[in-house]
């Protein structure tokens, strides 16, 4: 008895106050005395084996997330600056950054930059919110239906190897040149990237929880709301994040071919009207918006997304 | 202190019934039989270890008994409506804070909504986590998991509470104080226990019924009631020495299989 005591107390530690354990020992019923016993070795054992995690100080994010991209983009205007001043090309195929810049300004000047990107953020998002629509219905099929995986999953996988460019020509003359067509060829490109990952997501999911979700009496349409789409989010939400950059890309392509007045300008449809004038700073101008818009939903909207889901499983500090 | 039970005495009130029960995996001539003519009864409120070496089906057994599986033949009776079960692993959904989880199986239980969190506080009080409501699962250690667990099978409100060898995967130290929760836990709720092991003193420590099971196929080799006091410790003497017993017994058992 006197040994469990010495061990408590050690084990225990600052957790408990040492007067507690001390009452606790001094109590004549032997019963008592082991119950206490027994919550003071485990909560003592609770302290020993929680971690505290630290949050990293915001002076080492900047130096080791920050710093780096900044350094490199540096690098490549520095690059391209020196490229530009040794005459490598002549001025009207090489442009300076500063000639892009006063471009950029331009642009902005007349005004126009923010409703061309508007009215392709907005065909982008719609396209993409679409394919969500169809993409999770068709990889939750996928996913739990053995026949049809077997009749769709290798065409659902063989559909994300073509490059969506391909499809523009089939859908120009489908739809001619209409919102149509867009749409049509961002569908193409996400859908599968978006079931896709889905069916990913439910394959990783791991047999225990499904056990443990069964023996809980979480079955048919509850099992799949429960247990099944939560454990299968982190999957999920890649899969949808992959399904942002095919809808963009897509995009592009589609606006890029299917050019005409009709449609409203688009970032695709400024990049064709800046090669028609050979407007270089104007073409590498556009292509750094379309960069822009692409990583910038990533990084403001699915990346949050992502690290708050993947950091509330426990999955993301072993990885800092 | 210890008495061998050569004839399973009739029970009339019972909480687990198997009757003649037989499993085989594969089919007709080339079937594998796995659990061999069980008949096993545990009464309302009775801890009973089943103890084997590999290959003797444990695992196979309480599956027949949660429900995920169905036996080959004979009969397996549940009067009170499901088994709670509990894995090695903590099974914890990740997604979920530790009373959240818990919540869930309140609510798949049909537990009101405005009941669930009430509820969840009083179960995580009795496995002695009362502060870890909002606690993520991998901020817990391996030891409170399990707990967590527990307060989660217990949840179920079951009568019968199934544990495959929960405390399989846990440290020594940690065990030991798992084996006297539970112990407080089960004289508190008046549950009856099912428990796996493959663990002899873990066995004896725990359970009114040592019921030892041979190897492939499983076949109920011999049982012992174990009538020592509780609370028991595992390193006494008393356990001790019918752990020689039933370890001896088990050790013929695997004997057995030696291929001459």
């Amino acid at each position: 008895m006197s040994s469990t005591e010495l061990t408590s107390t050690e084990l225990t530690g600052a957790a408990v106050e040492p007067a507690e354990t001390k009452a606790a020992s001094a109590s004549a019923n032997a019963a008592a005395d082991s119950a206490s016993d027994v919550s003071d070795i485990s909560a003592g054992l609770d302290a020993l084996e929680t971690q505290t995690v630290e949050r990293t100080p915001l002076l080492r994010v900047f130096t080791s997330k920050v710093l780096p991209p900044l350094i490199a983009i540096a690098l490549v205007l520095a690059v391209w600056q020196f490229a530009y001043s040794a005459h490598l090309k002549r001025p009207d195929l090489l442009p300076s950054p500063l000639d892009v810049w006063n471009s950029l300004h331009d642009q902005w000047l007349q005004g126009t930059i923010l409703s061309v990107i508007w009215t392709s953020l907005s065909r982008g998002v719609l396209g993409f919110l679409i394919s969500v629509l169809i993409g999770t219905p068709i990889g939750l099929l996928v996913a739990r239906v053995k026949p049809v995986r077997a009749a769709i999953g290798p065409i659902l996988s063989g559909l994300q190897s073509i490059p969506s460019v391909a499809w523009v020509p089939a859908a120009v003359i489908w739809f001619g040149l209409s919102n149509a067509t867009i749409y049509a060829v961002v569908l193409l490109g996400a859908v599968p990237s978006i079931a896709n990952g889905l069916v990913a997501g439910v394959d990783q999911v791991q047999p225990i929880y499904l056990r443990a979700g069964r023996t809980l009496g979480a079955t048919g349409l509850r099992g799949i709301r429960h247990v099944l789409l939560p454990a299968a989010l982190p999957g999920y939400v890649a899969g949808l994040k992959q399904g942002w950059a095919f809808s963009w890309r897509s995009l592009m392509a589609a606006e890029l071919i299917a050019s005409s007045p009709a449609l409203g300008l688009g970032l695709g449809a400024q990049l064709e009207f800046s090669r028609e004038n050979l407007d270089m700073p104007g073409v590498l101008a556009t292509i750094i918006l379309i960069l822009l818009v692409g990583i910038g939903i990533e990084l403001l909207i699915f990346n949050p997304i992502e690290r708050y889901v993947l950091r509330t499983r426990g999955l993301l500090t072993a990885r800092r | 202190m210890t008495a061998l039970l050569t004839e399973a005495t009739p029970v009339v009130d019972t909480a687990v019934r198997l009757d003649h029960v037989t499993k085989s995996f594969g089919r007709a001539a080339a079937a594998h039989v796995v659990l061999d003519d069980i008949t096993l009864n545990v009464a309302p409120g009775e801890f009973v270890c089943l103890l084997g070496a590999s290959g003797c089906g444990k695992s196979t057994l309480l599956n027949l008994v949660a429900g995920l599986d169905q036996p080959t033949s004979g009969t397996i009776d549940v009067p009170g409506g499901r088994a709670a079960l509990m894995f090695q692993e903590h099974a914890l959904f990740p997604w979920l804070t530790a009373g959240q989880n818990i919540e869930l199986a309140l609510r798949l239980r049909g537990v009101p909504r405005g009941e669930r969190r009430a509820e969840a506080q009083r179960l995580l009080e009795l496995v002695r986590l009362g502060g870890a409501h909002g606690k993520r699962v991998h901020e817990l250690s391996g030891g409170m998991r399990q707990r967590v667990a527990m307060a989660r099978a217990l949840a179920q409100d079951a009568q019968v509470l199934l544990m495959d060898e929960p405390f399989a995967a846990l440290d020594a130290i940690t065990r030991d104080v798992l084996h006297e929760e539970l112990i407080q836990i089960w004289q508190e709720t008046n549950v009856s226990v099912l428990f796996v092991t493959h663990n002899v003193r873990e066995a004896v420590r725990l359970a009114q019924r040592v019921v030892l099971l041979s190897s492939r196929p499983g076949r109920i080799a011999q049982e012992w009631a174990i009538d020592l006091p509780q609370p028991r410790r595992i390193e006494s003497a008393g356990v001790a020495d019918l752990a020689v017993e039933i370890t001896d017994k088990l050790r013929g058992e695997i004997r057995r299989h030696v291929q001459h």
